[in-house]
């Protein structure tokens, strides 16, 4: 098959869902690529770099159209673009099927297959093309980076000849991928984070991040499905605007990341908290396409309130760091070419049985399928929580432990017991000879066991060989039999002795040369 | 030479074999100590030849000179892949010298034994040659399933514990009949039982049980030279077959541990029965390739190499020691994490990577590594599946739930190289392949290697 990927028709859009990295992977599942001249020139690929990679160059839109069998794009294709597909032509893109229903149905209306890379299940088997993810990953870094391009001060504290400068308070809110990608920018950045989420499962994660969780003492669990959040209830929303209210004067920099898919962007920043921020703060939205998380936002642009705090409200994040976000795209929309060519034979198998391209896939042969049934795996974050026992108390552990010393004391002197006996028994039978050999045998056993354990692990197959030599020690006895006067014994005598020798010469020489082996660096 | 001075000697080389096993408590110390072994050695043989109950016959120095070559020339031809079949050849030799030896002692017995002497002596005969047939026949198994010769599949007979029951009893009951002199024929019909038990018990158990298998006939070894110093009324041979006894039976205690499973179930086979539904697996196995793998690599700054019987089988010792020197070479900390029971002798990796030139210092046991895995960037898994499943720990109604394993999962990144999707021995799946930081790397793991090493360059 031959994939396409042309210039973006969206004004400012710098991405591009091809690279020659990517498109060098593609030609291992056995498709050629091809490439609108310029395509990639805002993300810092030339149309040399392509061809290098065995990339075709199309001169113009048309003829990429024309020629490709599989159209990837960043952007939902315009009005212009849907009209270029048929029936033979797959298209894989962002989408937005349930914004964008009349280009939904224009999609199906031309037979083509359509694939919306942000319908992409949550489930970790198809994290690899979760372009939503590594989009809001670009997101939450350039949020940090454009809000202290707009903060006059340091993000890190420092004490310097010239005076003390106290570190940035950060305050993330909506602890998502891109919120936490912001946590860490900020965090590595010498900033003060805090950060706050409506779902508790993921201060665990939000902590190890380095940020400090801010708790919200609520009985409601936020969490929703595919990794969201949920609407919250108006108690819960008056408890977190009081947190808010608290946290605003202090804060430096806030940055709002929550979602709700579906949904405008829930008003988390209302204009009183932005009032009670002092001058010089910014505020980033990521939210601002959905509407915003904070009332005053203004999408794509950056505004100065009254009492001089900024917010920013651009929406093309990603856009602007547009060779990374390209390289990641393009890998997102190779591993999902991937999971459409099973056979890597070039061929592509749109499974409508597998739940992650059925999940993705949003208009097929002719017919709108969108919205799909729920996945069959449950997604990610959502795990059912097993009963745990409880946690045996120190005092029950120590209870515990004194019972097991006991039974093993009570074991020991048993054994002992019987042992004692044994040898009562024996010693009244048994002559005198042989109990002397076998106080040497108890004691050679004993003393056997303290120097065997001293032995390192490492050395376990020396050990072996070298017990195998000793071992040949039997040869005294055939020794002591070889010149026995019976002819019979003289001929298994000397057999035993040559095969003992063989053990003895064979052992501690093989010895020998393994721990030769052994090598300090 | 008088008997006392033997006896003189006898201890020296007692106490020179104590401080030869006691040397390989380290990797310096113990090249020292093999000389204790080998002086140990040679005073006590020259002590009994030159002593007073040994007259030199024409049979002995041939005898000695031929076996010390054949040992020699077995010595420095032996693959280090090949140590598990070498020791348990040798542990058949052992075997059947006790054999002899007990049925020589039956056949010429001391004079002057009287009563309860006699008895003991013919206990001690008994018992002597009931050890030494059943390490024979198990041993020649033994080397037969670690060379290949024979199937490694367990072989499970019907009712074969009651098969096993029957000839303990039959050896015993002959035993009594021996003891009041039934005739010699009890202890031939013994001895084939025995032969037959020996080489029952080893054929039932599977391949990969073998370090158990291995290390209990070093034990059965050791028993079976201090029945015969019983016999033959000699403490230096007591004191070593008790050694050598102690040693082996450390070790199958020290692979059973490692298995979390009891010794008795070993030695009869088959796995502890599971108390319920085992834990559904979750995801996908996701496959990577060789140059992705090598850019990994080259991006880690920490990596630990987990090997196993799959590395011994497909001979990547080299290529993982090449690897290891270049790693190390550009900065990266590189380490081996051995588990107890990897390969199919206790410390068998150990000895194959030594042999690879790995410097031994950067080869560590399971508990010296295990709390690292969550600072290591990269873990390689060569050939190893059941002794890195986190099922182990994660789910109590596996089969293998309870043994230590090497908690690799940790580590930021695993690549498992593995020959196909197939399960490990135990026939269990293994969570770990369907971890989201797993990635299988499938094909033979020295090919594997060798174009990893070309794709990093030197």
């Amino acid at each position: 098959m031959k994939i396409g990927a042309p210039v973006e028709s969206a004004a400012d859009e710098a991405r591009v869902a091809l690279t020659p990295d990517s498109a060098r992977q593609l030609a291992k599942l056995g498709h050629s690529c091809i490439i609108q001249k310029g395509a990639g020139k805002a993300a810092g690929f030339s149309d040399d770099t392509y061809k290098e990679a065995g990339v075709e160059i199309a001169a113009t839109a048309a003829a990429l159209f024309k020629a490709a069998d599989v159209i990837i794009k960043v952007q939902r294709p315009n009005d212009a673009e849907l009209k270029r597909l048929s029936a033979d032509k797959t298209l894989i893109s962002f989408f937005w099927p349930g914004q964008n229903e009349k280009a939904l149905k224009a999609v199906a209306s031309t037979g083509a297959s359509a694939i919306a890379m942000d319908m992409v299940p949550r489930i970790s088997r198809a994290q690899k093309m979760d372009a939503l993810s590594s989009m809001a990953n670009i997101a939450g870094y350039r949020a940090v980076i454009e809000a202290s391009n707009n903060f006059g001060r340091f993000f890190t504290g420092q004490i310097t000849a010239a005076g003390k400068v106290p570190p940035a308070k950060v305050l993330v809110i909506g602890a998502g991928v891109a919120g936490l990608a912001a946590i860490g920018t900020a965090q590595s950045l010498g900033a003060i984070v805090r950060a706050f989420d409506v779902r508790p499962e993921v201060a665990e994660q939000i902590e190890s991040m380095g940020a400090e969780f801010l708790m919200l003492e609520f009985d409601e669990d936020g969490s929703g499905d595919g990794g969201y959040a949920k609407p919250a209830s108006p108690e819960f929303i008056e408890k977190e605007m009081a947190l808010f209210r608290e946290q605003a004067p202090e804060i430096d920099i806030v940055i709002t990341t929550a979602l709700i898919p579906g949904r405008p962007a829930p008003k988390l920043w209302p204009a009183e908290m932005v009032k009670l921020m002092k001058p010089g703060s910014v505020i980033v939205d990521l939210a601002a396409e959905q509407g915003g998380n904070c009332d005053l936002t203004v999408a794509h642009k950056i505004i100065e309130t009254d009492n001089g705090v900024k917010i920013v409200g651009y929406t093309d994040f990603p856009s602007r760091m547009s060779a990374q976000s390209s390289t990641l795209y393009a890998t997102n929309i190779r591993h999902m070419l991937d999971d459409l060519t099973p056979e890597k034979d070039g061929v592509l198998n749109v499974n409508m049985d597998d739940d992650v391209i059925r999940g993705a896939t949003i208009a097929h042969q002719g017919d709108v399928t969108f919205p799909p049934p729920p996945p069959k795996i449950q997604a990610i974050g959502k795990q059912a929580s097993a009963p745990t026992a409880p946690e045996p108390t120190a005092q029950e552990k120590a209870a515990a432990a004194l019972a097991a010393e006991r039974a093993s004391g009570r074991r020991q002197v048993g054994l002992l017991v019987a042992g004692g006996l044994f040898m009562a028994l024996l010693g009244g039978y048994a002559p005198a000879a042989f109990m002397q050999h076998l106080i040497v045998f108890a004691l050679s056993c004993f003393v056997g066991f303290q120097v065997i354990w001293n032995v390192s692990h490492a050395l376990h197959t020396p050990l072996m060989a070298i017990t195998n030599a000793i071992s040949g020690i039997i040869i005294i006895g055939a020794l002591l039999q070889i010149d026995s006067p019976t002819g019979i014994v003289g001929i298994l005598a000397a057999v035993s002795v040559l095969i003992a020798t063989i053990n003895i010469v064979g052992g501690f020489m093989v010895t020998r040369r393994m721990l030769a082996m052994f090598q300090k660096s | 030479m008088s008997v006392n001075f033997v006896t003189a000697i006898y201890i020296a080389s007692s106490v020179l074999f104590i401080l030869a096993l006691g040397g390989l408590s380290n990797q310096e110390k113990a090249k020292r100590a093999v000389w204790y072994g080998i002086i140990g050695m040679a005073l006590a043989i020259a002590g009994t030849i030159l002593g007073p109950n040994v007259t030199i016959s024409t049979w002995l120095l041939p005898m000695l000179g031929i076996g010390a070559i054949i040992g020699a020339i077995v010595a420095m031809r032996v693959e280090m892949t090949g140590m598990p079949q070498l020791v348990a050849a040798l542990h058949s030799f052992v075997g059947l010298a006790a054999v002899f030896i007990g049925v020589n002692s039956d056949m010429d017995p001391p004079a002057g034994l009287m009563g309860a002497e006699l008895i003991i002596h013919e206990v001690e005969i008994f018992v002597g040659v009931f050890i030494g047939a059943i390490t024979f026949t198990g041993s020649v198994i033994a080397y037969g399933k670690l060379s290949g010769i024979l199937n490694g599949k367990p072989l499970t007979l019907p009712g074969r514990h009651a098969l096993n029951l029957i000839m303990v009893l039959a050896c015993i009951g002959l035993g009594a009949m021996y003891v009041n002199h039934a005739g010699p024929w009890t202890l031939w019909a013994m001895t084939a039982i025995a032969f037959i038990f020996g080489a029952h018990l080893v054929l039932a158990i599977g391949g990969a049980d073998m370090p158990v298998v291995v290390s209990m006939l070093n034990s059965y070894s050791g028993w079976a030279a201090a029945a015969t110093g019983f016999l033959l009324g000699n403490d230096l041979l007591i004191v070593t077959g008790a050694l050598v006894g102690a040693s082996g039976a450390i070790l199958s205690y020290i692979m059973c541990r490692a298995m979390n499973r009891n010794f008795l179930s070993v030695i009869l086979g088959g796995w502890g029965t599971s108390t319920g539904p085992q834990m559904e697996v979750e995801g996908e196995m996701i496959a990577t390739d060789v140059a992705s793998v090598a850019s990994d690599i080259s991006e880690a700054s920490s990596v630990i190499i987990v090997p196993g019987y799959g590395m011994a089988v497909a001979q990547a010792q080299s290529a993982v020691s090449e690897l290891t020197r270049r790693l190390r070479d550009r900065g990266k900390s590189v380490r081996f994490a051995i588990h107890p029971v990897a390969g199919r002798l206790p410390g068998h990796m150990n000895v194959l990577l030594a042999e690879a030139k790995v410097p031994y210092d950067i080869v560590l046991e399971m508990d010296e590594i295990n709390e690292d895995f969550n600072d290591t960037d990269i873990v390689i898994i060569l050939g190893a599946n059941d002794i890195v499943n986190p099922a182990a720990q994660e789910d109590p109604n596996s089969p293998i739930a309870g043994m230590p394993v090497l908690e690799v999962w940790k580590a930021r990144q695993v690549i498992i190289s593995k020959r196909g999707q197939g399960r490990g021995y135990s026939g269990i799946e293994n969570p770990l392949f369907f971890k989201d930081n797993s990635r299988m790397l499938y094909g033979d793991a020295k090919s594997s290697l060798d174009q990893i090493l070309a794709e990093i360059g030197s």
